[in-house]
Parts: C-alpha cells; structure tokens; sequence
C-alpha cells in the first residue's frame, strides 16, 4: 500500500489562472474610459508639482532643508551635516531625477493622507469597522509589491500614475492605522469629558480627540513617508523615472557604481525625510505634554 | 416615592445590562438567580438592578461601595454617558432618557457637569483652555469665557496660573482645574466620580474641606461617589450604600452608623474605620540628632546646634533608646565636666509604629518632647511631635 498521500496532497484544485487574467483584462477594458481619466489626473499631479518643484533654485531647497533639521532637532549641526548631504546629491547630478522621485513621493503621501486620515478615523469609532479593515490592511501591507505592480500597469499604463497607485496602496496603512490607534489609545475619562460637558461628536473630535491623537498621527504621517520611500526602486519596474530607476538601470546592467551613487541619494532623501518629520512627531508631543 | 419638588434627580427602577441575552438574564435575576451564575450562563453583566434614589436639591448626596459595585456606572447614567437598560432618571421631572441629541447636549451644557477620578483634563490645552472648554462648545464669545474661566480659576485658588500647561500641575491642582471646568458652566449638578480618590491623603482634606466651602458657597447640588466610608460621613448629607448593582440602603451618616440595614453595612462602616485611622507609621519623622551614650558631651551640643534642635535622643548598641539630653542640661553638665549618662533623661514617652494616632493623643497634650517611637526591641524608629498628632485630628 502506498502511503504516498501522506506527504502529498492527494489532490489538487486546478486554479483556472487563466480565466482570472481573462477577468482583470476584460475589467481593464471594460472601465477604460473611467482609469483614464484617473491615469490623466495623476500623471497631471505628479508633473505639476514636478514642475514646482524644479522652480525651486537648489540653494533655496538646501537652505530650507538646513533650517528645518536645525528648528527640529536644535542643533545647528545637524542640519548643516543634512544640507551637505543634499548638496552632494545635487554635485552628483542626480538633482533633477531626485525631483521626480519626490514628487511621485509627495503625489503619493499627499493621496494617503488624504484618504487615510478620515478612514482610521472612521474606523476608530467602531469596533465592528476596525475588525472587518483590519484583514485588508494586513493584506495590502504583506501581500509582495509586485503583485500590485501588475494590475496598476494594466490599469495606468506604465509610468508615474500606476507608481503613484502601487506606492499608495503600500503607504496609506501606516496613516490608518495610526490614526485609528492614536485616538483609540486617548484617555478614556478625557473623552467623556468633553462629552460631558455637552460636546457634538464632531467638537470632541476636533477639539479634543484629534489633538490628543496628534503625536501618533504624526508618527502615522512619518512612517507613511518612509513607506513611500521604501517603494521608489520597486515601483521604477512600471516605468516610474527618477533614482529609482538608475537605481534598476545599474542592477539590470550590473553598472555597480551607478547604482551605489543613485542608492546613496535614495537613502539621503529618506534620511532628510524621516528627520524632517520626526521633527514634526516631537513637536506635536510637546504640545499634548502642554510644554 | 412621590414626585417631590425638592428632588431634583431622581433615579426610578433604573437597570443597566452589558451582554448578548439581557431579558433571559432579567428573568434568571427576577427569579432571584446569583450575578455571577447570570454572567456564567448567560454572558451577561448586571451592572446595575433596580436602583431608585431622589438627589434632593442643594445636598450633597454620596453614593458609596466598593469596586465594581456599580457606582461610576450609576452617576455615569445620571448624565447619560451610559445609557440605562431600563428605568426613568428624572431631572425636575423631565425623564432624560427621552432627550434627544439636542436636549441632551443642552442639559450637559447648562444643567449638570461632571469631575472625574482621573481628572478628565486635555493635556494639549492650558489651565484656562480647560477651564473654558464647556463655555467654548456651548458657543460663548471668547471674551466671555475667558472672564468667566478665570473667575472660576480663582474660586479653586489658582489665579495667576491661568496659562501654565496641564503637565506641570500636582495631582491636587489637576483636580482644582477639574472642579473649576465643572464650575464653569454653572450647572444645577455636579456629578464627582471618585474625585479625590488618586490624591494624597492630606491634600484629600484639604480638597474635602474647599469642595464643603464652595458648596456653600454656590449651593450647588452634588452627587459624589467615593469608595472611602469616612469621606463619605464627612462630606454627605445622605449617603447611599451600593453592593452589587443593587443600593442596599440610603440614609444619612447618623442614622446610617446607628442603624445599619443590613450586615454588609455594618461591616463597611466598621471595616473602613479601622483602615481609615491613621497610625504613627505614617505620620513619624526621622529624628535629627542621635547621639550614642559614649560621645562626648561637646559633641552632642554641637549636634543639636547645627540641626537647631533642644534636645537629642540618646542610644546604645543597635539605636537602642537610652532617653534625651536636653541642651540646658548638656551644657551645664559640660562645664562641671559630665558626661552624657549623668544627665540623661530616661524617663521619657514612647509609642511604637502600629499605634494608631487617636490612642497616643492623650499622651502627646502632655508630652514635653517630641514622642519617640520605638520597635518592640526598643531601637527608634522615628519621633513623632505634639503638633504632628494635634494637627491630624483637624
């Protein structure tokens, strides 16, 4: 006798895969007219703020960074150490790719924030939502990128607008999240308090649960940022320019220095984004401490 | 009970359930079934089970139990932020449970305030943003409120802090805020929630004392919840006793000591004066000059010199209490060349650690020097003064 179905399956599910790229195909075609329109806006997004972006004079965009690393962190080096950072950046000719790269980035944030802020509200105010979002987000944060890459290219198009689609599908969950355990961790006695003394709903929430939230929202905000940051090589694969894509371009052709050079601007752009932000985090702790 | 016109809260029938299957629970507890078997059985809470009580205008009405027996739920349902099961509260004859969204926030606004345990104060706002957040919801002009806010701010003694953040406050000043929000916005109610439970014991009667004299002063009617007996004998002028869910008996402090209802009353009433009393533990201080018997006289006139003190407790071996040396005594002794022993003063008071501090007040009317207190091997463990005893029967 065979014991062969021990430590095999004994029988497997023929998954007609087929027949779901069929459906995602015939989807893509059928609601065309609508992801165009999507496609159109993005792409608009993106390049305009592109294009502000590139009519900041480099010295002013240094500068800038200077002097919120030093208000943030209160001390003058730090952000003389950061603007020299982003200074070699520009010395290595990688300012306007950075450029692009930040404005998907910025396109990307802006969009998660938009959307995720009102929703973790939302959810905060319900057990029964928090537990029906809670499996999707988990979803959205471990199913593998790339798997979003291929029905975003279906979708948009190759470019910026399926990149910005990828990217905020990934970054939106940390501002849910957040958000929703920012007001959900508040004193509970501090709640009925300002409903005691007759507050609506909405003035609780404006007057007294957002602002209790704020330090973990911001830390919401931040690691969306990050979020975002982590998805610029991954995302250069759908035709997204910028340092990403030298980054792909020297891995593709083995060109290791290209490579090193345009990595190296990817983590000086995130390190300048997380202080820049973090900044933000302390200053808003500072706040709900009263200091 | 009738609808009498001096009530101007009164709880009817009121029940409050948390769980799945509520009317098999009701039923199972009509029939006179155990809480916790209900909760086993049914996976339901009986929070609260037939309350009835009137607050009576311009008293001060305590509800006492302990943990869990369903006073926070009970005062949280007088303004509705939790919503009875069953039941009518009536606040002048209106029944709040009726109120739609509009009339309960204007009855929250104007009508009836609460101060909490924790304190309830929002840490990204100062004292005066506090302070004025009822008045800032209810839509008063800023100029208004501000006045209102810092009149308030006096009443509770915190004028000049009106802008330092919450976090820089002690426990007892968080709680003047508190008292002082509630205030503000001039209700008929003030519902306190164990409001001095997380203070320190003497600023606890401190706050005791300033809450009876702001109650006199605004007439005020409060329902105030405490777990401590003597809190509750202190400051209600009727008190109500809670176990359970259930109020077991509602009465005033004297007739309540003096006719307890049932058992349980009688040992809560008992079980928490003993607790209550204070004993010497805490109240001793560290004694600032020791001196051993074989020092030198010079040394110990030096000793109470410098801790500017008159007198200095003598020990042997082990901080064993020998008596005093008084500085009158030491340093006449000095001059004609004695020593400590000559002019010890062995006869003096003791007390030890466990005495409570009502049975050594006899002793410390007449005592000359600070009383020490010793263990049961005779080593000091502290030294307790005539006004430290004095002081805490006040």
């Amino acid at each position: 006798m065979s014991a062969g179905w021990i430590y095999n399956f004994p029988f497997e599910i023929n998954i007609n895969l087929k027949a779901i790229d069929d459906a995602v195909r015939a989807f893509s075609v059928k609601y065309e007219a609508f992801f165009k329109v999507i496609t159109k806006s993005l792409g608009g997004l993106v390049n305009s703020i592109n294009f502000v972006l590139n009519k900041i004079p480099w010295f002013v965009l240094i500068l800038l960074v200077f002097i919120v690393i030093w208000r943030t962190s209160n001390k003058i080096s730090k952000g003389i150490i950061f603007s020299s950072l982003l200074f070699l950046v520009g010395v290595a000719g990688l300012w306007n790719l950075m450029n692009e790269t930040l404005s998907i980035i910025i396109a990307s944030v802006v969009i998660s924030l938009l959307f995720g802020f009102p929703i973790g509200i939302l959810i905060s105010t319900s057990n029964r939502l928090n537990k029906a979002v809670r499996p999707i987000l988990d979803t959205m944060q471990t199913m593998p990128v790339f798997v979003y890459l291929i029905p975003a290219l279906l979708f948009f198009g190759l470019g910026k607008p399926p990149a910005v689609i990828a990217t905020t599908i990934y970054a939106i969950v940390p501002i849910i999240r957040l958000t929703n355990h920012g007001i959900r961790q508040i004193n509970a006695e501090v709640v009925e308090a300002s409903l005691a003394f007759g507050s609506t709903k909405l003035q609780s929430l404006i007057k007294v649960q957002i602002p209790q939230a704020l330090p973990t929202i911001m830390t919401g905000v931040n690691q969306t940022l990050m979020m975002a940051m982590a998805m610029v090589v991954t995302t250069s694969m759908i035709g997204a320019t910028g340092l990403g894509m030298e980054v792909l371009i020297g891995v593709n052709r083995i060109e290791i220095g290209r490579g090193l050079v345009s990595g190296s601007a990817v983590v000086i752009m995130a390190v300048i984004l997380d202080r820049a932000t973090q900044g933000l985090v302390q200053r808003s702790e500072v706040k709900t401490d009263g200091q | 009970m009738d609808n009498n016109n001096d009530n101007i809260l009164s709880v009817k029938n009121v029940s409050k359930l948390y769980g799945p299957d509520k009317n098999k629970a009701i039923e199972m507890k009509k029939s006179g079934t155990n809480k916790d078997l209900i909760h086993k059985k049914t996976g339901v809470t009986i929070a609260l089970w037939d309350v009835n009580l009137d607050v009576k205008k311009g008293e001060i009405f305590v509800i006492i139990g302990l943990s869990g027996s369903g006073k926070s739920t009970l005062i949280r349902c007088l303004n509705m932020l939790n919503k009875p099961s069953s039941g009518e509260i009536l606040y002048e004859g209106k029944n709040i449970r009726k109120f739609n969204k509009k009339e309960l926030n204007e009855f929250r606004r104007n009508k009836i305030s609460m101060v909490f345990q924790q304190f309830g104060l929002m840490s990204h706002r100062n004292i005066i943003g506090n302070v004025e957040y009822g008045l800032e919801v209810k839509g008063m002009s800023k100029e208004d409120r501000h006045r209102k806010a810092k009149e308030m701010i006096g009443l509770v003694g915190l004028e000049g802090h009106e802008y330092e953040p919450i976090s820089s406050l002690s426990g007892g000043m968080m709680q003047r805020v508190g008292i002082a929000r509630a205030l503000a916005n001039d209700p008929d109610i003030l519902l306190m929630d164990e409001p001095f439970s997380a203070l320190d014991p003497l600023v606890k009667k401190d706050m005791q004392f300033e809450l009876l004299t702001i109650q006199k002063k605004l007439d005020k009617t409060i329902v105030f919840i405490t777990h401590d007996i003597n809190e509750a004998f202190k400051l209600g002028d009727r008190v109500a006793i809670m176990k359970d869910g259930e109020v077991i008996q509602i009465d005033t402090p004297e007739e309540m000591s003096t006719n307890p209802a049932t058992d349980y009353v009688r040992d809560f009433i008992d079980g928490a004066d003993k607790t209550q009393v204070i004993s010497v533990r805490n109240m001793m201080v560290t004694p600032n000059s020791i001196v051993r018997k074989k020092d030198n006289l010079s040394y110990a006139i030096r000793m109470m010199r410098s801790n500017g003190v008159s007198s200095a407790y003598v020990v042997s071996q082990k901080m064993k209490l020998e008596g005093i040396v008084t500085i009158d005594d030491a340093l006449r002794a000095n001059k004609d060349g004695q020593t400590i022993s000559d002019v010890l003063i062995s006869d003096i008071m003791t007390t030890t650690p466990d005495t409570l501090l009502s049975d050594i007040l006899p002793m410390a009317a007449e005592a000359r020097f600070p009383i020490a207190v010793i263990d049961d091997d005779g080593s000091i463990k502290g030294i307790i003064s005539k006004a430290q005893v004095l002081s805490s029967i006040i």
